[in-house]
């Protein structure tokens, strides 16, 4: 199969590479040439046209959840697949909170043979502990050797400063970071940010010294371990000061934010719309300030959905009985060339940072880029694109969104992955 | 003038002139409660479920009541939250009811925001009888109504709520209504039973009792609500009494001429002593004959607004 890819954008800042006008000739999944004007055999070629676009390294949703196993109603590896590359992903890392947890060679290798094939790359991450109680390590190296590139106990923090200890020791020896869900346990009784509004709306209070804690204690157990530390959802102005120190003393800390911790904060509770219940909860404007701060300096390395996809029955609750979560992956691009490109927050070089090559470096995983002879593996971006976000075109099998009938500008219009090519919702290859 | 909304979820935003209205309209109503015969035709042929998630015989029988009264049909809807997750949903539970044609539902519920919930999931009328730790409007509205009878008055007065103010529905509400009505209000209690950044709804927060006494007109006084967590929040019921429980040798030392209000039920021994919730002070029980008549103003506004 040969495809040349004619008159785009291609940007990369980790080769330093910016380029109007060039196209890219696809044979099966890697890349055969790269150049202006190239030519191109009529009959043998299918070309596609990508006038305004802009190719990028593929974007990495490096914080999702999958479902499968345990709750196929919500979300499975396909579905999930398709939501990520409809969102403009061309892998996901997935988290280890499924049914049985992802604690053994067995469901990393069951995860990987559903995801064989797919243009979205799968990239499992493991239970840190056995049925991420908290109690004994996961068989961490036979894990990583079926294909784990991370451990965490999403969901809640590593339970206790002892087990943590030694996760950071014993996966020291490969390598691999601990993705912590920062949230104290004995603080964790609530369903909204504590503050005025929790007051108001009479919602149980969730502090975000809940937060601060467990990234203290995370910060410096990394500190004292050498081990590597990547909080998950960071929300809380205090937990942004905490990381951005600790890098300043060459700590080994990284940190993700989602596209709803920068958008939306507590005030939006007032309709107790179940999609606005996740956790971390929705905090406040001096919160979405020092995270706007954190992305900009460096401290945040990346942009992660937390894509939590729950069904209907499950969200159409009162609102303490709701799950926590909403649905990311096809909103998330937009939402961030929204409020961080177009608001100039960050740059679109900032961007790939984000979305691309800091997730990978942190999983250990390459970096795609514009080279004879490597994978083709990218993400198109329509920067300028205004399109309005419409839940029950989601491919997800779930749609709990908050921002659904949302304006937004910019979209992934496409994505080039595995010999495959996904271009304005149609599938080409 | 009728009321500015058709629902009543709570006391926040509820203008001046409604408040106005409801009280007035129950100042009839409570004259109807005095004669031999105790009913009037006002909601005939409407139906009114009472949908509750929690149990509360005094605020059900006091709505219960003011529908009979107000000859509209009352039904009951009793819910057991033990099995929450087991049994049917709310949204079915509302489909259903609303599919029998009833024109009011009033709904208790532990979740703060069902009954905004409720709202958009039927056509009906909706009076929220307490959601969680977030509002019971129609409490607030005859604690109000029970000050201006006994003091004539609301504007400028000083009013402190005391107790658990975190997990109190009463206190929010009485808060908002009390503010929106010209009060000034403080709250008295535990400093681990105020909730989050209370003052910046421009409350007064006290920790000492005596001076929460010297200081108001009335104390809207809570129970503390033993079978809650609120256990958690305060070393011992020993050290609660000692320090926030209400005497008649407290009131005697403190002067002086005050109204206390108690939304009950009470708990002898911590909250009020006994001498003092049967004292000269206390309108508690006015309260409860008062609920009856606000609830019948608020089921005649609402139910006669369409």
């Amino acid at each position: 199969m040969k495809i040349l890819l004619k008159n785009f954008t291609a940007q990369n800042p980790q080769q330093n590479l910016f380029e109007k006008n060039i196209d890219l000739l696809l044979v099966n999944d890697k890349i055969a040439e790269f150049g202006r004007n190239l030519s191109y055999d009529d009959k043998m070629t299918k070309v596609i046209d990508l006038s305004g676009k802009l190719v990028v390294p593929g974007f990495i949703d490096m914080h999702v959840h999958l479902r499968e196993p345990g709750r196929e109603d919500e979300e499975t590896i396909e579905s999930g697949c398709n939501a990520a590359a409809f969102g403009g992903f061309t892998a996901v890392a997935c988290m280890p909170n499924t049914e049985p947890a992802i604690d053994s060679a067995e469901v990393v290798e069951f995860i990987k043979n559903k995801s064989r094939n797919n243009i979205v790359d799968v990239y499992p991450i493991a239970a840190a502990t056995i049925g991420r109680k908290g109690e004994y390590l996961s068989p961490m190296l036979e894990l990583k050797e079926s294909g784990a590139v991370a451990f965490s106990d999403d969901g809640v923090a590593i339970k206790t400063a002892s087990i943590l200890k030694r996760a950071l020791e014993y996966s020291k020896m490969i390598n691999l970071p601990i993705i912590e869900h920062c949230e104290d346990e004995s603080l964790s009784f609530g369903s909204m940010n504590e503050g005025i509004n929790s007051t108001l709306f009479g919602l149980h209070p969730l502090p975000s010294v809940s937060e601060d804690l467990i990234v203290m204690r995370d910060i410096l157990m990394a500190q004292y371990t050498g081990g590597k530390v990547h909080i998950a959802h960071i929300s809380s102005a205090n937990a942004v000061k905490m990381v951005r120190e600790a890098k300043s003393k060459n700590i080994n800390v990284t940190a993700e934010v989602t596209p709803h911790h920068f958008t939306l904060t507590d005030d939006s509770l007032k309709t107790y719309d179940t999609n606005l219940k996740m956790n971390p909860p929705l905090r406040t404007e001096k919160d979405i300030k020092e995270i706007l701060e954190g992305l900009k300096d460096g401290t945040i390395d990346c942009i992660a959905s937390d894509h939590a996809p729950h069904s209907p029955e499950e969200k159409e609750m009162e609102f303490d009985y709701a799950p926590n979560g909403i649905v990311g992956l096809e909103t998330s691009i937009g939402l961030a060339l929204t409020e961080l490109v177009h608001k100039k927050v960050l740059s679109v070089d900032e961007i790939i940072f984000k979305y691309s090559i800091n997730p990978r470096k942190i999983l250990n995983l390459n970096v795609p880029s514009f080279k004879v002879g490597e994978k083709a593996e990218f993400t198109i971006l329509d920067l300028d694109e205004i399109w309005t976000v419409n839940k029950n075109k989601f491919v997800s099998k779930s749609k709990n969104t908050p921002f659904d009938k949302r304006l937004l500008t910019g979209r992934a219009v496409g994505i080039i992955n595995n010999g495959k090519i996904l271009m304005n919702g149609e599938f080409i290859s | 003038m009728p009321l500015s909304s058709r629902h009543l979820l709570g006391m926040q935003n509820v203008p001046k002139e409604d408040i106005q209205l409801i009280l007035d309209t129950a100042n009839t109503f409570k004259e109807i409660l005095d004669r031999p015969i105790k009913r009037v035709p006002t909601l005939q042929g409407k139906t009114v479920v009472n949908l509750f998630y929690e149990n509360s015989t005094r605020t059900r029988i006091s709505f219960e009541l003011a529908e009979k009264r107000l000859s509209a049909d009352a039904v009951n809807f009793s819910v057991s939250t033990s099995s929450v997750s087991k049994g049917e949903s709310l949204k079915d539970t509302v489909k259903n009811i609303e599919a029998m044609k009833v024109d009011m539902i009033v709904i208790r519920h532990s979740v703060a925001g069902t009954p905004l919930m409720l709202t958009q999931l039927c056509d009906s009328n909706v009076i929220n009888a307490g959601d969680g730790v977030h509002e019971h409007p129609t409490q607030a509205l005859l604690d109000l109504y029970t000050i201006r009878e006994k003091v004539g008055k609301l504007e400028n007065l000083k009013v402190c709520i005391v107790g658990d103010i975190a997990h109190s529905r009463v206190a929010l509400s009485n808060i908002f209504a009390l503010k929106t009505m010209g009060a000034k209000v403080s709250v008295c209690g535990p400093s681990t039973m105020i909730p989050k950044q209370l003052e910046d709804l421009g409350v007064n927060i006290i920790y000492s009792i005596d001076e929460a006494i010297q200081e108001n007109d009335v104390l809207n006084v809570l129970r503390i609500q033993l079978e809650r967590k609120a256990r958690e929040y305060f070393p011992s019921l020993r050290e609660y009494v000692k320090y926030f429980g209400i005497t008649s040798e407290r009131l005697e030392k403190n002067k002086k001429d005050i109204l206390i209000l108690h939304p009950g039920p009470i708990n002898r021994g911590v909250e009020l002593s006994s001498d003092v919730a049967d004292g000269p002070y206390q309108v508690i029980l006015q309260q409860v004959t008062n609920g009856v008549a606000i609830r019948m103003a608020v089921l005649y506004l609402l139910g006669t607004l369409n």
